[in-house]
């Protein structure tokens, strides 16, 4: 990391530094990092203190004023590497920087994404409830009409599952409760000293925070957008933000990207996002990802949390058993949204679902707008499935 | 005093100044860090020298047990400023963080007013909310003292809306109370938020702040600032448990140690009265280093012995 900076760098910056820094910036931005102006009015800032220079000192200034989180990171590596590296040819500019593919959300994720042909099972689940007679409410979302489709679309963003109420440590105003020194005293400094009614307070109340892993793996393929729809009315449902994870042959977190009010273009941006549409599951392991990383910081801790899938586990289900007891202990509550749990005959077959069930707290269907509905309202608390 | 004038706030409280000199670089930074016992690398260094150059705060993500908290508190020794620490927790508010109004006292005030018959309600309104009514939270407490380390811990815990209001603290080191006006830092405080990552903080927040991630040290690292820490500890034990530490990291545990579960460790062995580590007193003393019954098991399944046996590393 010490020493000079590569020759081209050099020359360049002779010529006018904040120009290689703002195309730096701008390479980074085609990585995915936000690097907005105001970050490299820091930057240029930093290293004026510093001895622009060095390569050190561009690397660390630039790492502590362009990023924001720790996925940013790697990305800001790699691009570095590709603007300031060692080529030294000093055209190699914004170009050379990766493309958006390099938006990987997870570190260590493992092998790359396994893209299609999963030998299990991977084409497209025929409708088996579809009757002419049922109404779009109940209808399974895998044999559904484009037009249906887009009624449907209408129809998911009218409800938003919000997390069950639980109580804070905050106080609010309230007309029963404990006597609220604070407000009484200011009432009676208003009125010159007069003694005035008590006012009371009590503890607020707040919606629990939600958490929706969805499946999008390629046995799931024909529910993905439906329930990814379902997430982003969710995510858009009340104060406490609800968090948003797919789970495939990796572990992506889209709540970023869900959080475009209108759902198309959040959905593009997911799709954009996601690098594993369609592949396997390996559930277990994205399960542990989860909670190592977010989950067990505090993210899922009295969390109600959605698994959206349909418990097909490629690799050994002991792992997913395993981080499932895990999840269940750290969440309020676990619940299990399974679109083929609507087939006629169902039963827990998939080693995952069977691994997952003993730690789930209510196992519901998810395969029609009436069954999310339902979900919804058992996230609420409402239903104790 | 610090030499270097950075702008006209900054300069204005050049007067006064700090009670020692600020470190005119990055390796500076360092020297002093260390003197007070944080070791630091380089990109802390650097990111320690522009928060006290650039007036910006230093936003620190890591896990738990890495030395976040801990360098608010080596900054604040390695300056001799004094630390003010914001504990955040839900539902914290402007009242617990930043000021509140004496009621009670101001109640006591009216009525000793009336007694001594006052009619002057102008002039009882001015003395009723003066600067002695107001009691000054951690956060008016950073502002008004000089030079001083300001830690904010665990950012994560507070709600979105607390992290608006620190959004005017922290890009303008000033505050607005209504009742008397805006109060000015007469010099910014030395700004160290920390957060555990349970909820992704703001970006506009982020944004005023100096990213840092922490990561778990190498061995090298490690061992420095457990010899540090425990002096008392020998050699040879430091370098044992620093290195049985390294091999627990690597394996698959619910919750990997940080470096003060290390320190710990390597306390716990020496309370104990020993010079050197075997796999039975790893395993008594287990419990102060891995909190989860599933990493303990985890732990006894490894051939400790052969992992102590490795010097260095």
């Amino acid at each position: 990391m010490t020493g000079d900076m590569s020759r081209g760098v050099n020359t360049r910056e002779a010529v006018d530094a904040p120009a290689v820094l703002v195309g730096f910036a701008r390479a980074l931005r085609a990585a995915g990092v936000d690097a907005g102006p105001d970050r490299v009015q820091a930057l240029i800032g930093a290293l004026d203190v510093l001895r622009p220079g060095t390569r050190s000192d561009v690397y660390w200034s630039g790492r502590l004023t362009l990023c924001g989180s720790r996925d940013d990171l790697e990305r800001y590596d790699r691009v570095f590497a590709a603007y300031f590296g060692g080529a030294g040819a000093g055209g190699r500019a914004v170009r050379a920087a990766p493309a958006p593919r390099l938006r990987v959300a997870v570190r260590d994720a493992g092998p790359a994404p396994r893209t299609g042909g999963e030998g299990e099972r991977d084409g497209v689940p025929a409708a088996v409830l579809a009757s002419s007679a049922e109404v779009l409410r109940h209808r399974d979302f895998a044999g559904l009409t484009e037009a249906e489709r887009v009624q449907l679309r209408r129809l998911l963003a009218a409800f938003a599952p919000r997390g069950e109420p639980r109580r804070t440590a905050r106080l609010r105003p309230a007309r029963r409760g404990a006597v609220d020194p604070r407000r009484t005293v200011r009432e009676m400094l208003r009125r010159g000293g007069e003694p005035a009614p008590p006012l009371r307070r009590a503890r607020a109340e707040r919606p629990r925070r939600v958490v929706l892993l969805v499946d999008v793996s390629g046995s799931m393929a024909a529910y993905a957008d439906a329930l990814l729809r379902f997430a982003h009315a969710a995510a858009h449902g009340g104060r406490v933000r609800t968090e948003v994870f797919t789970v495939g042959t990796r572990l992506t977190r889209v709540t970023r990207e869900l959080a475009h009010r209108d759902p198309d273009a959040a959905l593009a941006a997911v799709a954009a996002a996601v690098p594993d549409w369609r592949g396997g599951t390996r559930l277990g392991e994205l399960l542990r990802d989860f909670l190592d990383r977010w989950g067990q910081r505090g993210m899922a801790r009295g969390a109600v949390v959605v698994v959206l899938s349909d418990g097909w586990e490629r690799g050994d289900p002991k792992p997913l058993a395993a981080q499932m007891r895990r999840l269940h202990r750290l969440a309020h509550r676990v619940i299990w949204a399974n679109p083929r749990k609507a087939r006629p005959g169902y039963a827990p077959l998939a080693a995952g679902m069977a691994a997952a069930l003993p730690s789930v707290d209510a196992f519901v269907e998810g395969h029609s707008l009436a069954a999310l509905e339902r979900l919804a309202a058992v996230v609420r608390g409402a239903d104790h499935a | 005093m610090r030499p270097i004038a950075r702008d006209e706030q900054a300069s204005e409280s050049e007067g006064g100044g700090g009670r020692t000199a600020w470190p005119a670089g990055p390796d500076e930074v360092r020297v002093r860090l260390e003197q007070s016992g944080y070791l630091v690398d380089e990109g802390l260094a650097v990111a320690c020298f522009l928060a006290l150059r650039l007036r910006r705060p230093i936003f620190c993500e890591g896990d738990a047990g890495v030395g976040k908290t801990a360098l608010a508190s080596a900054l604040a020794t390695a300056l001799d400023a004094p630390l003010i620490r914001l504990q955040c927790y839900e539902g914290i508010d402007a009242s617990q963080a930043l000021y509140d109004w004496d009621f009670p006292r101001q109640l006591l005030h009216l009525r000793a007013a009336e007694a001594a018959g006052l009619t002057d309600a102008d002039r009882l309104e001015g003395e009723l909310y003066g600067r002695r009514f107001l009691i000054a939270r951690p956060l008016l407490r950073a502002l008004e003292t000089r030079s001083c380390v300001l830690l904010v811990d665990e950012i994560d815990r507070a709600d979105d809306e607390f992290e608006a209001f620190l959004l005017e603290l922290l890009s303008e080191y000033t505050v607005t109370i209504p009742e008397l006006g805006t109060l000015r830092a007469k010099s910014p405080p030395v700004v160290v938020l920390t957060s555990n990552r349970t909820r992704e903080v703001h970006d506009a927040l982020k944004r005023r702040c100096l990213y840092h991630w922490f990561d778990h040290p190498g061995f090298a690292r490690e061992l420095a600032i457990v010899r540090r820490r425990v002096p008392g500890a020998s050699a040879r034990l430091t370098e044992q448990v620093t290195a049985l530490v390294q091999a627990l990291r690597a394996q698959e545990l619910v919750k990997p140690p940080g470096v003060a579960e290390t320190i710990d460790w390597a306390e716990a062995m020496a309370a104990l009265g020993a010079t050197e580590a075997d796999a039975e007193l790893a395993v008594a003393t287990l419990g102060s280093v891995l909190k989860y019954r599933e990493d303990l098991e985890r732990a006894r399944g490894l051939d400790l012995t052969a992992l102590l046996a490795v010097r260095g590393a």
